[in-house]
């Protein structure tokens, strides 16, 4: 269809909407990588001596380790020798104590992302631990959480305050030998987000994290870790977003969940970051690891997940369904436009008796977008009765963009039941037309298409995130049908 | 309001439309008949603006402007409806949501304010009476899992609430239960006013009884052979189309 094809051409040529850089003091370290970076590192956020020998012990391991090649991107190689692993805004050697600290050039850049970091629009039920590169800026609601033993704020904080639970729960879900962005990440990790919610809690409000990659050829390296107590509950949103850089930047997060005994986590990402231009270049790679642990019966975790951004995307939230009768979750939207590359999907590992997983995931490729879905599903010797479903749906929007999906299965329990469906579409000119018929032009149209293609994964997100994971979308969605 | 001239068109390199000439009046309805291929579905497609036709000759002037140079989307939002043939199923796309959609398109276009959620409710509502629709369907996916009548019956209930001025309904009579066709037709007389001109396009001549047209046209391998009242209805549903196909041989043969 010509007309569609012109309104996707001229699409395709709009900017990256977050593109601006903040001028704000920064304090790096010189770019490289050995034991005395980390000493470094360690010493500057001034921690205890285990962290330094958790750290140290993923270092040696990262070293005899190699990049991974088995996933479905290409890109060029990183020297991770040309990285800088510390870069903290310097106001925030002495830490804020509330806002008002906070540099304002900062917190117009979280203005101009729309991150409802001031007090009103907290109000709205949402409390921010905003990461500007390396360091946490502003923590909000910590206090009323803290009314409720709820402990909710920067990893950094958490090791200074709290050691003996980041003692306890670091690495007992993603150990620092896991794999090699884990165990990179182990080592240099500068901060992220801690949060333990206690027995029998329920927290009252979403929290939520935002990421921002500022400085230039500053590696990303955050970690998070949830723990939910016995009977407790938290709803947990993450969303990213990153001004235009022309060269690629690495994120190697880690995040850890732990439920106990009835716990249940949501944990919900919005991830929007740089994508790289037209023809591919710049763009963020995003090398993460996310794995909950259901430890205690009856637990539950859920994923949930729509990805738009990143050159290229490489993760697999999955769940360790250890406890009996433990749930595990996975929503996804993966969309890839331009030269974009994903390769995600979950793993689901049943070990205890009736646990049961879900996994439901919506791929779009666009332009030249490549979006691997990769899920694996385990059942264990002794998880009698285990059940899983899975579905992964794909639309292709255009003919030069790609599909592909590698389900593996591994069942050791004859009870098992599996249930799998799969589907491929292409977003159809005659869909297009029947509503530029009813007066809606190509753009929403497509956009309307897509929206409506995803909307069982929208459904799971929380409301405000849900309008803005469709926006999202349709910005993303720019330079699409072929 | 809407005049045709000479309208050729090709499709895959074959003629399908093949000179035609039509004068639609606001507040007529016009019916067009003709045997299954003779291009009625192409001569509505071309209206609404599809574009994977070529058009080798002709004009078309809607309310005085080129219809022709106008996006679909264009089309719609200056009061052109379609009711296809074979209605799109949209999965995940509420038929609410899309009219909303469709509707501020066309009040924007209009210069006139959006409606809000709460008016547009109400009208939706009162539009889905007239068509006799139950409220359920409006929160179901467009078209989706829809019956073959339910479809039909959704594209009168959608030209209800977007009030065009030119409504062109491609066989919405087809697949229809008696009841259906009576309600159908109810609703399509309901919006019948001096603004509005519709063309209905059908092979029944039973429709006609309940939507009586000023015009009925034949239209037999691409070109419009016999233009009458609904008398020519009556007539073609007794004798068939073979009795006019040679006719209008005789009548090209002169
Ligand atoms: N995309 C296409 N490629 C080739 N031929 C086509 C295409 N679209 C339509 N045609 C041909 O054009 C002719 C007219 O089709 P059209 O759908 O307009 O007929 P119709 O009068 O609506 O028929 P019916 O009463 O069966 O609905 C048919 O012979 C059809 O096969
Ligand atoms: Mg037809």
């Amino acid at each position: 269809m010509p007309t569609e094809r012109k309104v996707i051409e001229e699409l395709a040529s709009k900017e990256y909407k977050y593109c601006f850089v903040t001028e704000i003091e920064t304090e790096s370290i010189p770019p490289g990588l050995n034991e005395d970076t980390i000493r470094l590192i360690s010493s500057k956020k001034n921690e205890p001596e285990f962290m330094l020998e958790w750290r140290l012990k993923a270092y040696r391991h990262w070293l005899t380790m190699k990049e991974p090649s088995w996933q479905n991107v290409k890109y060029t190689p990183i020297d991770y020798q040309d990285i800088v692993y510390y870069s903290a805004p310097k106001s925030a050697g002495d830490g804020p104590k509330s806002l008002d600290e906070v540099d304002p050039e900062l917190l117009r850049t979280y203005e101009k992302l729309g991150i409802p970091l001031k007090e009103q629009e907290m109000l709205a039920g949402v409390a921010v631990d905003a990461v500007f590169d390396s360091v946490s800026v502003g923590t909000t609601f910590s206090e009323k959480l803290g009314e409720l033993g709820i402990i909710f704020g920067s990893f950094s904080e958490a090791v200074q305050e709290h050691p003996e639970l980041v003692r306890k729960w670091l690495g007992t879900v993603v150990p620092s030998t896991d794999n090699f962005f884990a165990a990179l990440n182990s080592a240099v990790f500068s901060d992220g987000s801690f949060c333990y919610i206690p027995k029998g809690v329920r927290c009252p409000m979403e929290l939520s994290t935002y990421f921002r990659i500022n400085a230039a050829n500053t590696g990303q390296f955050e970690r998070t870790l949830i723990i939910a107590d016995e009977g407790s509950y938290v709803s947990y949103l993450e969303g990213c977003t990153a001004p235009m850089r022309d060269t690629n930047q690495l994120h190697a997060a880690v995040v850890e969940l732990v439920a106990l005994d009835n716990a249940q986590i949501k944990y919900s990402t919005v991830q929007n970051w740089y994508p790289g231009d037209k023809e591919g270049k710049g763009g963020i790679y995003n090398f993460v690891t996310k794995r909950g642990k259901c430890a205690g019966v009856n637990s539950k975790i859920s994923w949930t997940q729509v990805e738009t951004g990143s050159a290229i995307t490489w993760k697999y939230p999955s769940c360790i369904l250890l406890g009996d009768n433990s749930i595990g979750e996975f929503y996804s939207v993966a969309l890839t436009n331009n030269y974009q590359q994903a390769d995600t999907g979950t793993k689901m590992i049943h070990i205890g008796k009736n646990t049961r997983s879900t996994i439901v995931s919506k791929g779009i490729s666009a332009g030249h977008g490549q979006n691997t879905y990769r899920g694996m599903v385990k059942i264990q010797k002794g998880a009698d009765g285990a059940r899983n479903y899975s579905q992964c749906d794909s639309l292709l929007i255009g003919d030069k963009c790609g599909a592909h999906t590698f389900p593996y299965i591994e069942v050791k329990n004859p009870t098992a039941k599996m249930e799998h469906e799969a589907s491929t579409s292409k977003i159809g000119e005659d869909q297009v037309f029947y509503l530029n018929q009813r007066g809606i032009g190509t753009e929403d149209a497509v956009s309307m298409i897509v929206n409506g293609f995803c909307k069982q994964i929208f459904r799971e997100l929380p409301m405000e995130f849900a309008v803005e994971a469709q926006k999202l979308l349709s910005i993303s969605l720019e330079g699409s049908v072929g | 309001m809407l005049e045709i001239k000479n309208l050729r068109v090709r499709i895959a390199g074959k003629e399908i439309l093949r000179g035609i000439n039509l004068k639609v009046k606001a507040g007529e309805l016009h019916a067009i008949m003709g045997p299954n291929g003779s291009g009625k579905s192409t001569l509505a497609l071309i209206l609404a603006g599809h574009d994977s036709y070529e058009i080798t000759a002709g004009e078309v002037h809607y309310q005085g402007k080129n219809l022709l140079e106008m996006a679909p989307e264009e089309r719609a939002c200056e009061g052109l409806f379609m009711a296809f043939q074979y209605p799109i199923e949209i999965p995940g796309v509420t038929n609410l949501y899309m009219l909303k959609a469709g509707l501020n398109a066309a009040r924007k276009h209009r210069g006139q304010e959006e409606l809000d959620a709460m008016d547009f409710l109400k009208l939706v509502k009162e539009r889905a009476k007239l068509v006799e629709i139950d409220e359920s369907f409006l929160n179901r996916s467009v078209n989706e899992g829809f019956s073959g009548g339910e479809k039909k019956r959704n594209e009168i209930f959608q030209m209800a609430v977007l009030e065009p001025k030119l409504a062109v309904l491609d066989e919405t009579d087809s697949g229809l239960d008696i009841d259906a066709l009576k309600i159908v037709a109810k609703g399509v007389n309901a919006l019948r006013n001096k603004d509005r001109a519709i063309i209905i396009i059908t092979h029944y001549q039973r429709l006609l009884n309940y939507i009586v047209p000023d015009y009925v046209h034949v239209l037999v391998d691409g070109r419009i052979v016999r233009s009458g009242d609904k008398d020519l209805a009556v007539e073609l549903e007794a004798k068939g189309y073979n009795w006019i196909e040679s006719g209008a041989a005789a009548a090209s043969g002169s």
